[in-house]
């Protein structure tokens, strides 16, 4: 358990403490303060995985989020995560990491063989090898291919963590913590302005931890340290650790994700996993820095090779040296820092190789490190398979020697971190002197600062973000006042890597895309066979299109395609990024909106008294309703069903009709106003009576039905269909606020407010007649069918009485604050015991529904119009309304048109099926002779048969013809007889009785 | 996106459900032409690239209809009115 790279002293690690994980198995100590992949590099292990398609030995090229090599599993079970990138897991207590996609080891790895197959598998290769035969691609080609080329895998099993939303209000949004960063947190908290600073990084800092630099008489890291206390000692200022920015949305709308556990073995009780924040601020200030490019070279993918920038954040964050005989290659005078840190660390600098002509500054820190130096000239090629070797060096006069070593720092420039700037469609610009790009129009509200913007000096950086996080503040409304910005050391001089992009010399397979194994010759394959413009080269190579954006390989492939073809990079194209800025968790964007909290479950008054009573539950929507109550010796749902309907038919039964919408309707207005929403009158309806209602929508089509009652002059009480419920709502709000606005009326829903119970049977009058108060008659008289009635139930409860039928009974709807709904069917119960009373539920109320031909949803199914329900007579001649207008167009007049009729089998033994489509007897089913389709079955039990009810043309004109109902899916082909939808009671006797 | 809405505020675009064209306008029923004038009022839409006028509800907040002004393209909303007052003022201009 040595840690054999780790430095003597150094670093922002916990060096007192010692912490054990697991790589494959093998164990391995790291401290506190590190990532995976420092402490990786620290006990010496350089192969970290296999890359996607040729299956190469990877190490560790960066030590950020952009890290396109070092993926992992992390943990193990549900919780295992595939593609973790080891820079950025922060190191705990029994981490458990597993590299992937290799077989059998990491080391030995079978499927390496891809590599001598690798002219096949060149950009485009899926278009072009796996062409035919057709039918190998689903059998062979493409289970093949998934199993070679692949990344890590998902668990299998359901995330055992939580994950939560979250949304904060700021003034200020700071984007990374940086120099610039922690600059413009500062000047914006000084003032008072609400800040939020959210730093991907479980350290805060950004390179002022990577790099040794003085500010003032501090060094960077601990100038760091002291802004970050600084700003958690102001009372506006929240820091946000572990979260990075990930979209960019309009109005000043942020999302990060915070992720709260990830840095332990499991979370915490009560804490979820991960956070999405959703951050709304008046202004943010973007300091995401700007990434390190690589040069490359032949075998330039060989674990060992590292960025020169990364090489420093090891040796100076981490104390962690990558490498002990160092070769650096760069265009830009950046590495001077590298090389001299790497000196400064005991590592040995062997080379330098500056890919330019004479530059100053490289060559006084090769100087300092008595490193020998390579003007102009190119690593050919680095070799060592599993871990670097050592590599062949090419100077600008066509000489060449090989140099032993076991790390390569590479610089090739840097790329601004701009992506947030582009989320709302904004291209970005190219800078020819910066030679990278830089952004464009800003979202409204964002200003970026320091490097992120192409201010890559320290001392550049600082300034730019304190004036950003001044200026953020006061177009806020606060006071920054002036600030002094802290003098710096000397910066690095030149380091925007102009070019070479690539070594001259072509030796093995030098990689751009490292994550999607995309390389240089693959650039000039997709250039040769025209794939020029960057959305191309793109899309057939898959350059920048693996989970690390391309954050190392965008600018870079799109300057070698320019470089190819002999244009500019502007010419050559631009890419914008989108959001995720960084992979996100689906179940973050989820966040508590998981099972039932997705999708709430609402539960009618009566739900646990259906409970005590052991009755079985559908979900109708959101709503959980009685679907039948067993009895006893009922083997199953059809036997309680057909026992709850004959028990309503020759005695009485209840039923919660309480998720029925209800919508209150108030207003001088009131009648007129429903007028035009519903086909037929409602302002003459006299106070006191209910009335069946059909609304259309403006197309002609049948919306919703239900019953209306008018309770006063002023006062009507709408029900809707269950699922129709707030659609309805809304439309009446639209039809009121939007179409006759000068209409006095206002609707509130009470759906929620009153629990409603059916009692239905001829013995219905006898049991509600109990329940009501004295001095109420309930009589035929006094309350006729359709009429309705407020009054007092049960001693003093305030009640509505309507005489409405559903079930074709004589019946009731009784309606009772829904505080007293359980207490009401509880009563109702008892009351009903002398009478045979029982519960029926809603497989009972479908069946009666149809026995009366009644239109419920697949009826009213979106396709159809009143005269196709048999309602076309109740469309009122002298009132406009909503649909009336539409409903006479030419198709919806046409004769042929199907419509609403019922159907019994010739062989009354038969079953019905909904879904079968009527085809005209001794005719070939096909779709010239479809004639309709059935929308509704049941067993009646009152007709001791199958029945249904479906949509014929000319349907109603045709009685007592025979048709086959013919139902191929489920093989069924049955004759049935057209018949008068209602099966029970034709004239309406039983529920005016 | 964010909607301020003239009654609650600004409140995030989930607030809000959208319905469509806010320029059309039903049609007389009773007139000579009504059929065609309610076909296109049902179905022909306008598609510009630019600004919009449209329907939105502030369905989980005050219930109320909106007039929203939006660029499609940019997302910037111009303007944010109560829809009963677009309705009250286009019915007297007719007037």
């Amino acid at each position: 358990m040595s840690q054999s790279n780790r430095l003597a002293a150094g670093g922002l690690i916990d060096r007192a403490s010692s912490i054990g994980f697991t790589f494959d198995g093998r164990r391995y100590a790291g401290h506190p303060g590190d990532t995976l992949a420092s402490a990786l590099l620290a006990n010496g292990v350089k192969l970290v995985g296999r890359s996607f398609k040729y299956h190469r030995p990877r190490g560790v090229l960066t030590a950020g989020s952009e890290e396109p090599n070092a993926l992992v599993e992390l943990r193990s079970g549900a919780r295992r995560e595939p593609n973790a990138k080891a820079t950025v897991a922060e190191l705990y207590d029994g981490l458990e990491a597993t590299s992937q996609n290799r077989w059998p080891s990491l080391a030995f790895d079978l499927m390496a063989v891809n590599q001598l197959a690798s002219p096949v598998f060149v950009a485009g290769f899926y278009y072009k090898t796996f062409m035919w035969p057709a039918k190998f691609w689903e059998k062979l080609y493409e289970p093949m291919i998934r199993r070679a080329a692949g990344l890590g895998r998902l668990s299998g099993e359901a995330d055992p963590d939580s994950y939560e939303k979250i949304t904060a209000h700021c003034d200020v949004l700071v984007i990374g913590s940086g120099p610039a960063g922690l600059a413009a947190a500062l000047a914006a908290g000084r003032s008072g302005a609400r800040v939020i600073l959210a730093e991907e990084d479980f350290a805060l800092g950004g390179r002022l931890n990577s790099d040794r630099r003085l500010i003032g008489d501090k060094t960077s890291a601990a100038w760091a340290a002291e802004a970050v206390a600084e700003l958690e000692s102001l009372p506006e200022v929240t820091v946000l650790r572990r979260t990075p920015v990930v979209g960019v949305y309009d109005d000043g709308v942020y999302a990060a994700l915070e992720r709260v556990s990830d840095h332990m073995r499991e979370p915490g009780a009560h804490q979820p996993r991960q956070r999405l924040w959703r951050i709304v601020a008046k202004r943010s200030v973007l300091a995401a820095g700007a990434l390190e490019r690589p040069i490359p070279f032949g075998g330039n993918d060989t674990p060992g090779v590292m960025l020169a920038s990364a090489v420093r954040t090891y040796l100076n964050r981490f104390g962690v040296a990558p490498g002990k005989r160092a070769v650096v290659y760069a265009n830009n005078d950046d590495a001077a820092a590298t090389i001299a840190d790497l000196a400064a660390a005991g590592c040995e600098v062997v080379a330098v190789v500056d890919a330019r002509g004479d530059a100053p500054a490289l060559h006084a820190a090769a100087r300092a490190a008595r490193a020998s130096l390579v003007f102009g000239g190119a690593i050919a090629r680095a070799y060592g398979g599993r871990s670097l070797k050592g590599c062949e060096i090419v100077d600008g006069r066509g000489g060449g020697f090989k140099v032993a070593c076991d790390l390569i720092a590479v610089s090739g420039g840097w790329n601004p971190s701009i992506q947030l700037t582009t989320h709302l469609s904004a291209r970005p610009v190219w800078d020819d002197r910066l030679a990278a790009f830089l952004p464009g129009a800003r979202p409204v509200g964002m200003e970026v600062a320091g490097a992120a913007e192409g201010a890559y000096g320290l001392g550049d950086a600082l300034a730019a973000g304190f004036r950003a996080g001044a200026a953020a503040a006061e177009a806020c409304g606060f006071a920054a006042g002036a600030v002094d910005v802290p003098a710096t050391d000397q910066e690095p001089g030149d380091t925007h890597g102009r070019g070479p992009w690539r070594s001259p010399v072509k030796r093995g397979k030098a990689f751009v895309d490292f994550q999607n194994d995309v390389t240089v010759s693959d650039v000039e394959l997709a250039a040769r066979e025209g794939f020029k413009s960057v959305e191309h080269l793109k899309r057939y190579t898959t350059l920048g299109m693996a989970t690390d954006q391309g954050r190392t390989s965008n600018v870079l492939g799109l300057a070698l395609m320019a470089e190819i073809t002999g244009r500019s990079i502007p010419e050559t194209g631009i890419t914008a990024a989108r959001a995720p800025f960084t992979p996100v968790a689906i179940g973050a964007l989820a966040g508590a909106h998981r099972h039932k909290e997705f999708r709430p479950t609402r539960l009618p008054p009566s739900h646990f008294w259906a409970e005590e009573q052991g009755a079985v539950f559908t979900e109708t929507g959101q709503w959980m309703r009685a679907a039948y109550f067993p009895r006893p010796g009922e083997k199953d749902w059809f036997e309680s069903a057909v026992r709850e309907v004959t028990t309503v038919r020759t005695a009485v039964g209840v039923y919660d009709a309480s998720t029925l919408g209800k919508i209150d309707i108030q207003g001088a207005d009131a009648g007129v106003f429903l007028d035009r929403v519903y086909v037929n009158a409602f302002s003459s309806l006299a106070v006191g009576k209910a009335r069946y209602g059909l609304m259309l929508r403006e197309d002609g089509v049948a919306m919703d039905d239900g019953t209306t009652t008018r309770l006063g002059e002023t006062h009507y009480y709408m029900t809707t269909t269950t699922a129709n419920a707030g659609g309805v709502m809304r439309h009446l709000e639209l039809c009121k606020q939007w179409l006759w606005p000068e209409l006095d009326v206002h609707f509130s829903s009470v759906t929620d407010q009153w629990a409603q119970y059916a009692i239905a049977g001829p013995r219905s009058r006898e049991v509600v007649a109990a329940l009501v108060d004295e001095g109420f008659d309930v009589s035929n008289e006094a309350l006729p069918y359709m009429g309705a009635r407020e009054l007092t139930v049960c001693g003093g409860v305030k009640a509505r009485l309507f005489r409405l039928s559903f079930s074709g009974e004589l019946a009731y709807e009784l309606a009772v604050p829904a505080r007293y709904g359980d207490a009401m069917i509880r009563a109702i119960i008892k009351a009903g015991e002398p009478f045979g009373i029982c519960p029926y539920g809603a497989e009972a109320l479908a069946i009666m529904r149809i026995e009366k031909g009644h239109a419920a949803g697949p009826e009213l199914n979106g396709n159809t119009t009143a005269a196709d329900l048999g309602m076309g007579k109740m469309l009122s001649k002298k009132k406009d309304f909503i649909g009336r207008t539409m409903s006479g167009r030419e198709a919806f007049l046409d004769p042929e048109r199907p419509s609403l009729v019922g159907f019994r089998p010739v062989d009354r033994s038969a079953r019905l099926r909904s879904g079968a489509h009527f085809v005209p007897r001794g005719e070939t089913p096909s779709a010239a002779n479809d004639q309709g389709y059935m929308t509704s079955t049941a067993y009646s039990p009152s007709n001791g048969h199958w029945i249904g009810l479906g949509f014929l043309a000319r349907g109603p004109e045709r009685m007592g013809e025979i048709v086959r109902a013919y139902d191929p899916v489920r093989g069924g082909d049955v004759e049935v007889e057209v018949v008068s939808p209602v099966f029970v009671d034709p004239e309406g006797a039983r529920l005016r009785g | 996106m964010r909607i301020a809405c003239p009654f609650c505020g600004p409140r995030g675009v989930d607030e809000f459900a959208y319905l469509g064209d806010a320029t059309v306008k039903r049609p007389n029923a009773d007139a000579p032409d009504a059929l065609p004038a309610f076909v296109e009022y049902v179905y022909l839409r306008d598609n510009p690239a630019g600004l919009h006028r449209e329907l939105w509800q502030h369905a989980l907040g005050c219930q109320s209809w909106l007039v929203v002004t939006r660029n499609v393209r940019t997302h910037v909303i111009d303007q944010v009115e109560a829809a009963r007052d677009v309705a009250a003022a286009r019915s007297s201009e007719a007037e």
